[in-house]
C-alpha cells in the first residue's frame, strides 16, 4: 500500500506537489478494490473504468472514495444489494454523490450492504455476506458493511454510508474506523433509496475525524429536491477543528454504561464497558466535565421495540414502488398482482418480508393506535429527554454495541435482552436527526471496539471538534485492518 | 317516489389545471403531449426520488377551501395512503386524511337550483396527485404517466342532496367555481372532474337530521360526466326503491358499486366488510409546515370575482338585464370574452347583445368554445365601431359578421367596401348634381306628385351603388326640394 492509507489531507498535497497523480491513486485503489473484494465481498460493483480528475484547491479533487450500493448513481449498477433491482442503472445521481462529483472526487466502487439497508449484519446483500477485515470469521455488522470493510482495509480514506438505525456507526466500530452521520437533512437524500424516510441519514466511513469532517463539508447543502433538507451555508466542520474542548460538558448514561446493569456479563462486555470508562478519563484529562446522568429505564427498554415498529411501517411503505413493472425484473403473471407477487416474492430476502409483513400489520387501521402511534410517543419522550440532556451538556459518550465484531456463525441468536439497549442506543441519535459520530477507543479480543458521541441537532461541529480531541488522545487514528496490510 | 327521501352525498375530484408543474414534481402540468412526455423520475418512483410541494397548488386549493367557507388548518400535512395499483408508481398516493387536518374542513357552497338557494355542507376539501392514466385493449394496457402527480382537489360533502338534477347543478356550480377563481378548466372532456357517488333512500315522513334514519349507503366510483352522475343516481334510487317494494331492502349491505356507463347501470364491486385499509400515516418527506396568517389574507383577497358576483356587476354597474348577465356567466370563457370587449371601449349593452344574441348561437351551431371563435373582442369592436359611426347599417353589420366568419377575414376588409357615406357635404353635392338634371321630376313633385321622394331616394342610391346613408339622404333630399 503505497498511499491509500494516506489521509485526504495528505493525498491532497501530494497530489499539488505532482508527487503522485490522480490516475495513480485511482490505479493502487482498483487494485485493493480486487484483492479486498476476493477476500472480503465488500463490493457490488468495481469500476474499473474509473477516469482520473483535474487537481483543484478541493481536498477531494483527484481522489478515489467508494459509494454504498443504495446511492443513486447515474448510468452505474445501483442495487441496493437486492435482487429486485439486480440489474438496475439509474438515469440520475444522488445530489451527495453530485456535490462529490463537483468537488473532483473519483468513485471506484460501488459496496455491498444488507438489502436496503435492512440489516445489521452485512450479510444479507444478494452478492453475499461481508466478512470482517480484522478477522474474516467475523461480521463487520451493517448495514454499511462493505463501505466499512473497504475504508477499514485502506482501499481508500472514505466510503459513503447511510444510516437509519446504525448503519454507519456500528460497523466503523466493529471495522476500528470513523462513522459519522450529521444532523438529518444536512446532507441531503434524494436519491438514497429510502428505508425509513424519517430515520434515513447520509453520512460517511473515513478512519479519522478530520476525513469525515472534509467529506460532509463536500457532501452536504440544502437541495431543492429533498424539503427535509436545510442551509448549513455557515457551518464549515473542518474549518471548526480546533481540539479545544476544555470546559465542554458531555454525560454517559448509568442505565446503559453501568457493568451492574448485565449480571450474566461476558468477559467481552466487562472489558468493553471498563475500556469505555478508561476512554472517558482521557476526556477528563482534556478538561472535559464528564458526569453519570439517569434515563428512565422503562423508556430505554421500549426503545428497540419502537425503533422496529417505525422502521418496519416506513419501510413497507416506501419499498411499494418495486414491483418489477417500472423498473428491475419484471415477474411473471397472468395480471399485473401476480407479476408483482412474483417479482418481490422472488426479490426480497426473507429478512426484509418478514419486516414487512410486521410493518403492514403495524399499519393496519386496528393496530395503528396501539403500535404505530405509541411508537412515536416513545420517539418523542426519547427524543425529549435527549433534548433535555443538550440542554445541559455538549454530547452523550456511550460505547457501541456490547463488544467487538459478532462471529458469522450464530450471527442471529437472540441478544440477551438484558444488553439489547447496548446493542440498540444508537437509534436515538435516528429518532432524534441528532449528529453522531463513532470513533474507535480500543481492542478487544484482538479486535477493534468504538465509542460513539451524539449532540443536538445543528451542533455537528461542537460534536466533531469533542471527537477530533478525543481521537488525539489514543493510537486508532488512520489505523488498516492488519489482514491487508499483512498481505500487501 | 314521494315515499322516499334520497339523500345524496359527493366526492367530487378536480384537476388543479392552473399550476405550470405537479404538485409533488417539477414535470409540467399539462393536459396535452404525447403519452409519457411529462414526466420527472418522481412521477415514476425511480428509486431515492422524493416528493417537492408546490406551494401555487397548495395556494389555490388554500383559496378553494375559503370559497367553500372551510376552515384552514394551522399547518399543512400530507399523508400516504397505500395500496397497489399499476396506475400508481410509488405504491401510495400522497394524499390528506381527515387527520391531522386537510386543506380545509367543515365548510358549505349554496348555489341556485330551480330558481332557488340549495344549500351543500362540505365536510373536507383535500389536496392530492393524481394517478397515471391506464388505457385498456384487448390484451394490454398502457400506462400515461403524464397525469400521475397532476394536482387533484377531492372535495367530499355531506349527503345534503336529494336528486339527481340538484347534484347536477350542485357540481355545474363548483365547474364554475373553478372555473372562475383560476384553479382548473374543470373540463370533464379532459377527465379533470371525476366523482364518486353515494346515496341512500329513507323513508320520507322521518326526520332526515337524525342520521339513524338513514338508508344504507351505496357508493358508486369513477364516474366521469355530470351526465353520467345524473344516470348514476336516477339509476341506483330506483333501484334502491325497488329492493324496498319486494321486501329486499334489509338485506342490502353497505357496499361499493361501478357505474357502467355502456348498460347505464352499477355493479357490485365490493361490500364494507371488504373495504380497502389504505393504512394511511403521515408522509415524512414533506415536513409539517406553519401556514401564515399573513399569507392567507394575501389569498382571500386575492380570490378573483366568481360568477354572482359578476353577475351583480352586469346588472348594477353595467346596466344589463337579469337574462343578459345570466346568461353571460353561465361560462367564464364566455363572461372573459365579454369583459375584454368592454374593456376595450365596446358599448356593454351593445358587446351583451352581441354576445348573448349573435356569438353564442355561432358558437352552438358549430360546438365550439368562444376560445375557438373566430371573432376575437378587437375585431368585433371594429364592427360596432363602424356601427356607432354610421359607416355601416345595422343590416350590413350582421352581414359583415357573418362574411367575415364565414372567410376567416378580419371585418375590416367588408367594412371599407361597404361602408357608408354619410358625410353631409357628399351627400348634398351628389344629391345637387342628380336634382340639376331631374328638373321635370321636381316640379312634376312639388305639383302634388310626392311619391316622387322616393325616386329621387332610388336616383341616391342608385349612383352610390346602396352605400349613401338613407336617413341622412332623406333629409338632405328634403331640404334641397324644399328650398
Amino acid at each position: 500500500m503505497k498511499y491509500m492509507h494516506k489521509t485526504i489531507e495528505e493525498l491532497h498535497e501530494l497530489l499539488k506537489n505532482g508527487e503522485v497523480t490522480s490516475e495513480e491513486l485511482i490505479q493502487e485503489s482498483l487494485e485493493l478494490s480486487h484483492k479486498v473484494q476476493e477476500k472480503y465481498n465488500a463490493f457490488v460493483t468495481i469500476l474499473d473504468d474509473a477516469k482520473p480528475r483535474e487537481i483543484t484547491d478541493n481536498l477531494l479533487s483527484g481522489i478515489p472514495y467508494g459509494i454504498k450500493d443504495n446511492y443513486s448513481t447515474k448510468g452505474i449498477l445501483s442495487t441496493g444489494s437486492s435482487n429486485t433491482l439486480k440489474d438496475y442503472v439509474p438515469f440520475f445521481s444522488a445530489t451527495a454523490v453530485l456535490n462529490l462529483e463537483k468537488a473532483g472526487a473519483v468513485p471506484v466502487n460501488k459496496t455491498v450492504l444488507d438489502e436496503f439497508g435492512m440489516g445489521g449484519t452485512g450479510t444479507t446483500g444478494h452478492t453475499g455476506i461481508v466478512k470482517n477485515p480484522w478477522n474474516p470469521t467475523r461480521m463487520c455488522a451493517g448495514s454499511s458493511a462493505g463501505s466499512a470493510c473497504a475504508v477499514a482495509s485502506g482501499v481508500y480514506p472514505y466510503a459513503l454510508g447511510s444510516d437509519t438505525g446504525d448503519s454507519i456507526r456500528k460497523p466503523a466500530a466493529y471495522c476500528g474506523i470513523v462513522g459519522y452521520k450529521p444532523t438529518y437533512g444536512m446532507i441531503s437524500r434524494y436519491g438514497l433509496f429510502a428505508f425509513a424516510s424519517s430515520l434515513d441519514h447520509c453520512g460517511v466511513l473515513t478512519r479519522n475525524v478530520q476525513d469525515a469532517a472534509i467529506v460532509v463539508d463536500a457532501m452536504k447543502g440544502i437541495d431543492p429536491n429533498d424539503m427535509t433538507s436545510w442551509d448549513s451555508e455557515n457551518i464549515h466542520l473542518r474549518a471548526s477543528l480546533n481540539g479545544q474542548v476544555k470546559g465542554k460538558k458531555v454525560c454517559y448514561i448509568k442505565e446503559i454504561c453501568d457493568i451492574a446493569n448485565y449480571p450474566h456479563a461476558n468477559a467481552e462486555l466487562k472489558e468493553h464497558l471498563a475500556n469505555f470508562h478508561r476512554t472517558l478519563d482521557n476526556l477528563k484529562n482534556l478538561g472535559v466535565t464528564v458526569e453519570e446522568v439517569s434515563v428512565d429505564r422503562t423508556l430505554l427498554n421500549a426503545e428497540p421495540a419502537t425503533y422496529v415498529t417505525i422502521s418496519c411501517a416506513e419501510a413497507t411503505s416506501n419499498m411499494s414502488n418495486l414491483t418489477g413493472i417500472i423498473f428491475g425484473p419484471r415477474g411473471a403473471g397472468e395480471n399485473y398482482i401476480a407479476m408483482m407477487k412474483d417479482h418481490r416474492t422472488k426479490g426480497f430476502s426473507p429478512l426484509i418480508k418478514r419486516r414487512f409483513v410486521i410493518g403492514s400489520y403495524i399499519l393496519q387501521r386496528e393496530n395503528q393506535e396501539r403500535y404505530f402511534k405509541n411508537a412515536q410517543r416513545v420517539r418523542r419522550l426519547l427524543v425529549d429527554r435527549w433534548k433535555e440532556l443538550f440542554a445541559t451538556y455538549d454530547a452523550v459518550i456511550l460505547p457501541v454495541g456490547s463488544g467487538p465484531a459478532k462471529p458469522l456463525e450464530n450471527s442471529n441468536t437472540k441478544l440477551d435482552s438484558n444488553s439489547e439497549i447496548l446493542e440498540e442506543h444508537l437509534q436515538i441519535g435516528n429518532f432524534g436527526g441528532f449528529p453522531s459520530i463513532t470513533i474507535p477507543n480500543g481492542f478487544i479480543s484482538g479486535l477493534p471496539v468504538g465509542i460513539n458521541i451524539t449532540g443536538n441537532c445543528y451542533d455537528d461541529a461542537n460534536v466533531l471538534n469533542i471527537a477530533y480531541a478525543l481521537e488525539n488522545t489514543m493510537n486508532y487514528r488512520n489505523q488498516i485492518a492488519k489482514e491487508v496490510t499483512n498481505h500487501d | 317516489m314521494t315515499k322516499y327521501l334520497a339523500k345524496i352525498g359527493l366526492e367530487m375530484h378536480c384537476e388543479i389545471s392552473k399550476t405550470k408543474s405537479k404538485v409533488f414534481s417539477s414535470a409540467k402540468n399539462s393536459f396535452s403531449g404525447s403519452p409519457n412526455s411529462n414526466v420527472r423520475p418522481v412521477d415514476m418512483a425511480f428509486p431515492g426520488t422524493l416528493p417537492v410541494v408546490n406551494k401555487e397548488a397548495v395556494r389555490l386549493s388554500l383559496m378553494a377551501s375559503m370559497i367553500l367557507h372551510c376552515t384552514q388548518p394551522e399547518y399543512m400535512y400530507f399523508e400516504r395512503k397505500n395500496y397497489y395499483y399499476p396506475d400508481l408508481p410509488k405504491g401510495y398516493q400522497i394524499t390528506q386524511n381527515t387527520k391531522p387536518i386537510p386543506v380545509g374542513t367543515d365548510g358549505y357552497v349554496e348555489f341556485e337550483y330551480n330558481g332557488e338557494l340549495h344549500k351543500v355542507r362540505i365536510n373536507n376539501i383535500h389536496l392530492e396527485e393524481d394517478t397515471a392514466s391506464l388505457d385498456h385493449y384487448y390484451s394490454t394496457s398502457n400506462i400515461d404517466y403524464n397525469r400521475a402527480g397532476i394536482p387533484l382537489l377531492e372535495l367530499v360533502t355531506e349527503p345534503d342532496l336529494h336528486s339527481a338534477d340538484e347534484a347536477v347543478a350542485f357540481l355545474e356550480h363548483m365547474r364554475s367555481i373553478y372555473q372562475y377563481a383560476n384553479i382548473s378548466d374543470a373540463d370533464s372532456k379532459k377527465g379533470q372532474i371525476r366523482c364518486d357517488v353515494n346515496v341512500s333512500i329513507m323513508d320520507a315522513s322521518l326526520d332526515e337530521n337524525n342520521p339513524d334514519n338513514w338508508g344504507t349507503k351505496v357508493e358508486m366510483k369513477n364516474v366521469n360526466s355530470f351526465g353520467g352522475v345524473r344516470d348514476a343516481i336516477n339509476y341506483e334510487i330506483n333501484r334502491q326503491i325497488e329492493l324496498k317494494e319486494t321486501g329486499k331492502y334489509a338485506e342490502m349491505e353497505q357496499q361499493t358499486r361501478r357505474w357502467d356507463e355502456e348498460s347505464g347501470t352499477t355493479k357490485f364491486m365490493r361490500s364494507k366488510v371488504d373495504e380497502i385499509d389504505y393504512k394511511y400515516f403521515v408522509e415524512p418527506n414533506i415536513p409539517k409546515f406553519k401556514i401564515d396568517p399573513e399569507w392567507l389574507k394575501e389569498i382571500k383577497n386575492s380570490i378573483p370575482m366568481l360568477a354572482l358576483d359578476r353577475k351583480n356587476k352586469y346588472i348594477n354597474e353595467l346596466g344589463l338585464s337579469n337574462y343578459d348577465a345570466t346568461v353571460l356567466v353561465k361560462e367564464k370563457a364566455i363572461s372573459d370574452y365579454f369583459e375584454e370587449c368592454v374593456n376595450i371601449g365596446i358599448d356593454p349593452k351593445r358587446a351583451a347583445n352581441w354576445v348573448t344574441v349573435n356569438i353564442i348561437s355561432e358558437l352552438n351551431k358549430d360546438s365550439i368554445s368562444i376560445d375557438e371563435f373566430y371573432l376575437r373582442p378587437k375585431e368585433l369592436k371594429l364592427i360596432t365601431d363602424a356601427l356607432e359611426s354610421n359607416k355601416i347599417s345595422s343590416k350590413q353589420a350582421k352581414e359583415i359578421f357573418t362574411k367575415s366568419l364565414e372567410e376567416k377575414k378580419s371585418p375590416q376588409e367588408f367594412i371599407n367596401a361597404n361602408s357608408q357615406i354619410s358625410d353631409t357635404q357628399e351627400l348634398t353635392t351628389i344629391i345637387k348634381n342628380i336634382l340639376a338634371t331631374h328638373q321635370e321630376q321636381i316640379a312634376d313633385y312639388h305639383n302634388g306628385h310626392t311619391n316622387l321622394f322616393d325616386y329621387f331616394v332610388g336616383q341616391v342610391m342608385k349612383e352610390t351603388k346602396g352605400k349613401a346613408n338613407p336617413v341622412m339622404t332623406k333629409e338632405i333630399l328634403k331640404q334641397e326640394l324644399d328650398k
